[in-house]
């Protein structure tokens, strides 16, 4: 089933010279784990912004094209309305983070309040939330008190607990520990296999390369290429456009692959399986 | 002389909570590398480092003065913290005097400390966006002219809180750049990171933190080697050295070039 679908989406933020994102369009099925990437200013957040409303309805600007998210069309219901379909955890978790709560726990409640969520029902999702991200020991905590990356495991147990159908996150883990942001990675794709579809901007390339089903790459504004990890990453002209391949495809670009290959090795089992059928177990 | 010495550091927040416990270090200009799970005290330390914070137990030591006896202003001549956040450093209207600020504020006169500033500009490469308001860009983009901010007065003990948060590979190749170019001018780096690749890349010395402790010390390439250490502060080994640890590679790999030499002459054991 469809989840969301985008058709000829152009956006240009008020007061901008140039087109945020241009003419994109792209479909993606009931959970899914879609990657994005692309270099800083080729649209990626804007793209975040748009999947949820934000973009247009909170900065305006002119909007061109369609969105759909979960049988939603964007233009025609407002922020609150989609923010029970699809959840958006922001970039830099300062931003996201109400101000209006003084603990940890009433921070994770707020959204389900305004949602009108039955009291019992939302102490059992604060509880499953604060186990997932390991910050039940925070509850009590007041929200700007933390370090930076116990804040960002907050934002994300936040739109978690509103148990959205799609879950859009924008660089989820840049704070984390890489225990953590292995943690985050594992949750987001048990909930991608329980039928939640997810989109997720990073820059950690190694991790999206092994959990994304499918990566967008974008560059200023435009939907350069939308692949499946090992095809996406064969392309030759990344740096071009200002993204790396995954360490372990340099290796084996390092170490013999052919250049013109239609499918990389990306992962760690990847390419050792191809190190070990290249080169067998006699080595180079 | 070591540039920096600590002496039996505790610090609490709040009384009887320590986030420090009894920390013992000290750095000449090895390039050093602070890592460890998400609340083990990191950025603590290094804001007491810089003055930010004052110890309830111990000493530190900047080139053998007792940082007791520096001002936060005086310090700032000899120690430059680049903050996790740029939003917590960043407060004028445009680009330039952002960057102006913190040599003008150690008295250098007009003319220097706009030679400095853009100096610094150029370093990370945003020479072209001088007259833009810092909040009209990027989060990456705030944090490169934080570090510019940092490097236009022209500190010896150069301190990253998490530098690569929000860098695409342009703003990482900057960064790794500049601090190659800190490296060779003899400066003292140390750097708070998650990115493990980043670090065995870029620097020669590991610390690790664990809750509130210094739970392991050494060269780069021995604390990579360290599995376990690792696993029990949340951490991970570059993908690289998981690469050549698969491979049963004997040595620890630190980067690609590294392990495409290793590969050469190495045969795979059945």
């Amino acid at each position: 089933m469809k989840k969301i679908v985008v058709e000829g989406l152009s956006y240009k933020y008020p007061l901008a010279k140039k087109l945020s994102l241009n003419n994109l369009s792209f479909t993606i099925e009931q959970g899914e784990f879609i990657g994005i990437i692309g270099a800083n200013l080729s649209g990626k957040t804007t793209l975040c912004q748009a999947l949820v409303g934000l973009v247009p309805h909170f900065y305006h600007g002119s909007f061109k094209g369609k969105v759909i998210v979960a049988g939603m069309n964007t233009m025609e219901h407002n922020i609150a309305g989609l923010a029970e379909k699809v959840g958006l955890v922001f970039q830099n978790p300062f931003n996201q983070i109400s101000g209006a709560k003084l603990t940890v726990y009433e921070e994770i409640a707020f959204s389900l309040e305004n949602l009108g969520i039955p009291q019992d029902e939302m102490i059992r999702r604060i509880e499953e939330v604060l186990e997932l991200l390991d910050i039940h020991h925070l509850r009590a905590h007041n929200p700007f008190q933390l370090s930076g990356g116990q804040m960002q495991r907050l934002a994300i147990a936040s739109i978690m607990a509103i148990q959205p159908e799609i879950i859009v996150l924008d660089e989820p883990t840049s704070q984390l520990d890489p225990q953590g942001t292995e943690e985050v990675f594992k949750t987001v794709q048990q909930l991608s296999s329980q039928g939640v579809t997810i989109i997720m901007v990073e820059h950690k390339i190694e991790k999206l390369a092994a959990y994304a089903q499918k990566i967008a790459l974008l560059h200023e504004g435009e939907l350069i290429d939308f692949a499946p990890p090992e095809q996406l990453f064969a392309r030759t002209d990344l740096h071009k456009l200002g993204v790396r391949p995954p360490i372990f495809t340099q290796v084996v670009k390092g170490i013999g692959l052919d250049n013109n290959e239609s499918k990389v090795p990306v992962t760690l089992k990847d390419t050792y399986e191809w190190v070990v059928k290249k080169f067998g177990h006699s080595g180079s | 002389m070591d540039t920096l010495v600590v002496k039996n550091l505790s610090f609490a927040y709040q009384p009887g909570i320590e986030v420090l416990k009894e920390i013992n270090l000290s750095f000449t200009n090895c390039p050093t590398a602070i890592i460890g799970q998400n609340g083990a005290g990191k950025t603590t330390f290094v804001k007491l480092l810089k003055g930010l914070l004052q110890p309830i137990q111990g000493d530190i030591l900047v080139k053998g003065k007792n940082t007791k006896e520096y001002s936060v202003a005086s310090l700032t001549k000899h120690i430059g913290l680049i903050f996790q956040n740029p939003n917590d450093q960043i407060f004028k209207s445009n680009v330039l005097d952002e960057v102006m600020f913190g040599p003008l504020n150690l008295k250098i006169d007009l003319e220097e400390a706009r030679e400095n500033a853009l100096e610094a500009l150029k370093q990370v490469q945003m020479e072209d966006k001088i007259k833009d308001n810092p909040y009209d860009l990027s989060l990456a983009e705030r944090k490169l002219i934080s570090i510019a901010s940092v490097l236009a007065m022209k500190p010896d003990i150069i301190i990253f809180d998490e530098p690569t948060i929000a860098q695409d590979y342009r703003g990482m190749e900057i960064i790794k750049k500049i601090i190659y170019e800190l490296k060779s001018q003899n400066k003292l780096i140390i750097t708070i990171t998650h990115d493990m690749d980043f670090v065995a890349d870029n620097f020669s010395r590991v610390i690790i933190f664990q809750k509130g402790r210094v739970i392991l010390d050494g060269f780069t390439k021995d604390a990579f080697s360290q599995k376990d250490i690792l696993r029990n502060s949340f951490l991970e080994q570059p993908h690289i050295t998981q690469l050549g640890r698969k491979l049963l590679i004997p040595e620890t790999i630190l980067t690609i070039e590294d392990f495409i030499r290793n590969f050469k002459s190495f045969t795979i054991p059945s």
